[in-house]
């Protein structure tokens, strides 16, 4: 239920602007690798090629490679819906579907595809996507409820289940943390350690003590000025990252010298 | 200077300064006081003409606003009695064909400028819509017309027709207010789906036109309310008739604007019958309108997102 991926000198542009450049790292399974690195130096554009959700924005495209478990997600004849349906994604504001119930909203990967299932098997799914996502116990007696009648911080537990209710391999995390309150930011990093014993599990996150806290692997990403592109600077074990980074800008980062 | 005398300067002074600020404070009140007169005196003036209508269509409607008018049409009446089933049963059906040809191509018109319209098409058919919001009435009436002559001969009128003619109104509309719904709907729910692996056009179907409903309903009712009361462009398709017709697509049929101008401007002897008759039908149409409105505030907030938010 997960994979490894392997970038492989990814270069990523907007048009003729190029946004990342020269991107190598292999990201490996069932562990949790966290980005961190201003904001602007590409950390989320980056996350994004790795679902291919960056190609949203016309004119934006990439070179190089990124394999998954060998296979290049940017080979010819790869769709980008089945990478999505592979690689399942949680963004930084909680976006659960206003015209969906609870339940609905963890199905909606399932639904929205027009894929048939019981009830019996549906009412399985979400139980299980919920607990999964720790919010079941909150939930259960309300899954008919509107899925923004929760909390912020249950919003974005919401959405973790409807990203894992798909069976992914991969979850990727663009900042989940960073519109919620401490309490719920505990609870998701409680989870994040708890799935990652399923999954491939990529973070960005502005906080150095979540990285820390989370992750076992971190990347490091900086840009050397304004419209310039954005460059990984390091990437090792998180231990190694905080306590003894090989670059100086790393060390700069993580203990706030930074500019 | 004396010690005193400096004093009683700066006391002055500072006596100068505070009458300056009180006389500002004033000054600004009285302002405050007169943009406020003026902006009542023109929500006034705006609500009169509204209430005079109002009163005036109600108190010369109500005379013929009984049984018989919505039971019977004009077929061999002369002088009293009479109705406008005809005429509302005509208007009910050619707005409602105008609905079903204005409505899909409007919605997905919005759909292709909102989702996948980029680069200079999109532009252009901004600007057509543009355009077409500006045309005349008469002149999408006479566009009807030519069209329909073209295939069944100078002579034709059918109900249908009218619709082509009130659809062509309606659809810019409908793209305008469909489109500004679907761009409320937030980027987020979009990559929200596109992340779970579904692709753009269910995304669309499922995600964003659900979202947007509400808003959508809310403006074809009110396109709907706009095309409902039009007289020129049926007066050259649909014509005029006494007798009910159900079919749209043979012969005259009437319409209750039609009906309204055609009891004013040929009125018999004595004329008090037509007018009376004028009055009701204008009533019937207005009721409808106001109806209208209404079902679409309902359905705006039964279908509301934000009832989740209670």
């Amino acid at each position: 239920m997960s994979k490894r991926i392997e970038v492989d000198n990814l270069n990523v542009y907007y048009g003729d602007f190029l946004a990342v450049e020269g991107v190598d790292m292999t990201i490996e399974p069932r562990s949790v690798t966290a980005l961190i690195g201003p904001s602007g130096c590409g950390k989320s554009t980056f996350i994004r090629t790795l679902n291919r959700m960056h190609e949203v924005v016309p004119g934006a495209r990439v070179t190089g490679q990124v394999l998954m478990d060998g296979e290049n997600l940017y080979a010819p004849g790869i769709d980008p819906v089945d990478v999505r349906r592979q690689v399942g994604m949680v963004f930084q504001r909680p976006n659960p579907f206003p015209t969906m119930s609870i339940k609905e909203n963890v199905l909606a990967g399932i639904r929205l595809n027009n894929r048939k299932m019981s009830k019996n098997d549906a009412d399985d799914i979400a139980e299980e996507s919920l607990r999964g996502a720790n919010l079941w116990k909150e939930v259960k007696d309300r899954l008919d409820k509107p899925g923004a009648s929760l909390s912020g911080g249950q919003q974005q537990r919401l959405c973790i289940a409807r990203a894992i209710a798909v069976k992914p391999e991969v979850l990727l995390m663009d900042e989940p943390c960073s519109a919620l309150d401490p309490i719920s930011t505990l609870a998701i990093e409680d989870l994040i350690t708890e799935l990652k014993n399923e999954y491939t599990i990529v973070i960005v996150t502005h906080n150095m003590q979540q990285a820390s806290r989370v992750s076992d692997r971190t990347a490091f990403f900086n840009i050397a000025g304004s419209g310039l592109p954005g460059k990984l600077i390091e990437y090792d074990s998180t231990s190694v990252m905080f306590s003894n980074p090989s670059q100086k800008s790393t060390e700069d980062y993580v203990s706030g010298r930074f500019g | 200077m004396t010690d005193t005398a400096v004093k009683d300067t700066a006391k002055s002074e500072l006596l100068d300064i505070r009458k300056r600020t009180q006389s500002s404070a004033v000054w600004r009140k009285v302002k405050d006081r007169m943009v406020t007169i003026l902006v009542s005196l023109a929500f006034v003036v705006a609500i009169i003409p509204l209430i005079s209508l109002t009163i005036t269509v109600v108190a010369n409607g109500m005379e013929r606003f009984d049984a018989e008018f919505f039971t019977s049409s004009m077929r061999n009446v002369v002088g009293e009695g009479g109705g406008a089933l005809h005429a509302i049963i005509g208007t009910l059906q050619i707005t409602l064909a105008a609905t079903v040809i204005s409505v899909p191509i409007g919605v997905m018109t919005a759909i292709y400028l909102v989702e996948y319209g980029r680069g200079r098409l999109a532009k252009a058919i901004t600007f057509l819509v543009d355009v077409m919001t500006g045309i005349p009435s008469i002149v999408a009436g006479l566009f009807a017309f030519a069209l329909f002559a073209m295939i069944f001969g100078p002579s034709v009128r059918m109900g249908f027709m009218g619709a082509v003619a009130l659809s062509l109104l309606m659809i810019p509309v409908v793209v305008r207010s469909s489109e500004e719904m679907l761009r409320l709907v937030p980027n987020e729910l979009r990559e929200a789906s596109f992340a779970l692996g579904v692709p753009k056009w269910l995304t669309v179907l499922r995600v964003v036109l659900p979202t947007s409903l509400a808003g959508i309903v809310t403006g074809v009712m009110l396109a709907i309310a706009r095309v409902i009361g039009e007289t020129a462009p049926l007066l050259v398709t649909a014509g005029f008739a006494d007798s009910m017709n159900y079919n749209l697509f043979s012969e005259r049929m009437n319409t209750l604007p039609l009906f309204v101008y055609r009891s004013y401007v040929s009125q018999g002897t004595p004329p008090e019958p037509d007018i009376s008759r004028a009055w009701a039908g204008a009533l019937t149409l207005i009721i409808i309108v106001m109806l209208l409105n209404l079902i679409a505030r309902l359905v705006a907030r039964f279908f509301s997102t934000n009832k989740s938010s209670r």
